[in-house]
């Protein structure tokens, strides 16, 4: 049973990575694109930027990681403030 | 046991590795009219605020329930940022995970995790928009919470198991977000042109893509219930699946 499905895991990892090539030359578009984005357009509603636009990439991934670091920090340091409360902590 | 995480592994990793664009559902910026926008705005705001008059109010009652609502709120988001290539259709898309939240905290607190992730997506993602926010609310948060959570408690009346209740839940908050997401779409954008038949068009347009992921959402949110009532059920009492207490005589 072990050996059978790590040969199993081995050939889906095989070929999820020989297709990988051809699934990044081949786009797949979101369903935002084909079809919000295109039947707004033949009705003449153009999709506009972002209003905020903070960039894509390593500055957003950045910006991610430590909104989640801080985040995570300050949940953790209030943790028992946060499921006992402020009431029973004095107590 | 081992094996088993070797196989989830191969299966998980080429999902997250394979080089492919991220995409959104949610109606985009710009799209609507502006009175459409206001509409949609004024629509989904007392459902926002019955939301948080709960969250407060549950809060007062067990204070873990805002870090319930919160973790909720931050499984919405990741589940719907997650794009799923289908490939029968050629495109991707990805789960709402309102059906969930509406299980675990019931659909007028849906509506504020919604509220969220969908107002940290237009912000950051560019997933949606500003303008389009109260729309995406109303189809995701609103539809998708209320339907999932009909569904849901509808079937566990008739005596249904949780996990098909659940999975139910997951079906049908993902098919009720894009049969709402239509809807509001065919109204802002026709113009001239009659309602019900570009309904139709941009229904049927959902479909190839929607009624696969709204299976899998629907698998998605089984496994989830069902794995918080095996492994934490001392968390399902803060939620909308604790039982309820007999009234007093």
């Amino acid at each position: 049973m072990k050996r059978r499905s790590l040969v199993l895991a081995g050939c889906i990892l095989l070929l999820s990575l020989a297709a990988a090539p051809a699934l990044a030359e081949e786009k797949w578009p979101g369903i935002d694109d084909a079809v919000v984005k295109k039947i707004a357009r033949e009705h003449g509603r153009e999709a506009r930027p972002s209003l905020l636009n903070f960039g894509e990439g390593d500055l957003q991934l950045f910006m991610f990681l430590l909104a989640g670091a801080v985040g995570g920090f300050v949940a953790g340091y209030c943790w028992r403030a946060l499921v006992e409360g402020k009431q029973k902590r004095k107590e | 046991m081992k094996h088993r995480r070797f196989l989830l592994l191969s299966v998980f990793l080429p999902v997250v590795l394979s080089p492919a664009d991220s995409h959104a559902m949610h109606i985009s910026e710009g799209i609507l009219p502006f009175s459409w926008v206001l509409v949609w705005y004024a629509a989904s705001a007392p459902f926002l605020l019955w939301g948080l008059r709960e969250l407060a109010r549950r809060s007062a009652v067990d204070v873990a329930s805002k870090p319930l609502a919160g973790m909720v709120a931050a499984v919405v988001f990741v589940i719907s940022c997650m794009p799923v290539p289908v490939p029968m259709a050629g495109t991707c898309s990805h789960p709402c995970g309102t059906g969930l939240a509406a299980v675990l905290l019931g659909p007028a607190l849906g509506v504020v995790v919604a509220a969220v992730a969908l107002l940290i997506q237009a912000l950051f993602l560019s997933h949606g928009g500003l303008t389009t926010w109260g729309a995406n609310l109303f189809t995701m948060g609103v539809m998708g919470s209320f339907a999932g959570y009909a569904a849901f408690r509808g079937l566990r009346s008739m005596g249904a198991g949780l996990t098909l209740a659940a999975f139910a839940a997951g079906l049908i908050a993902d098919w009720a977000t894009y049969g709402g997401t239509a809807l509001i779409m065919a109204a802002g954008i026709r113009g001239t042109s009659p309602f019900w038949p570009l309904f139709g068009k941009i229904a049927l347009a959902f479909v190839p893509t929607q009624l696969p992921l709204g299976v899998l959402e629907g698998a998605i949110t089984a496994g989830m219930v069902s794995l918080l009532h095996n492994k934490r059920p001392d968390l399902l009492a803060r939620t909308a699946l604790a039982p309820r207490r007999p009234e007093a005589p």
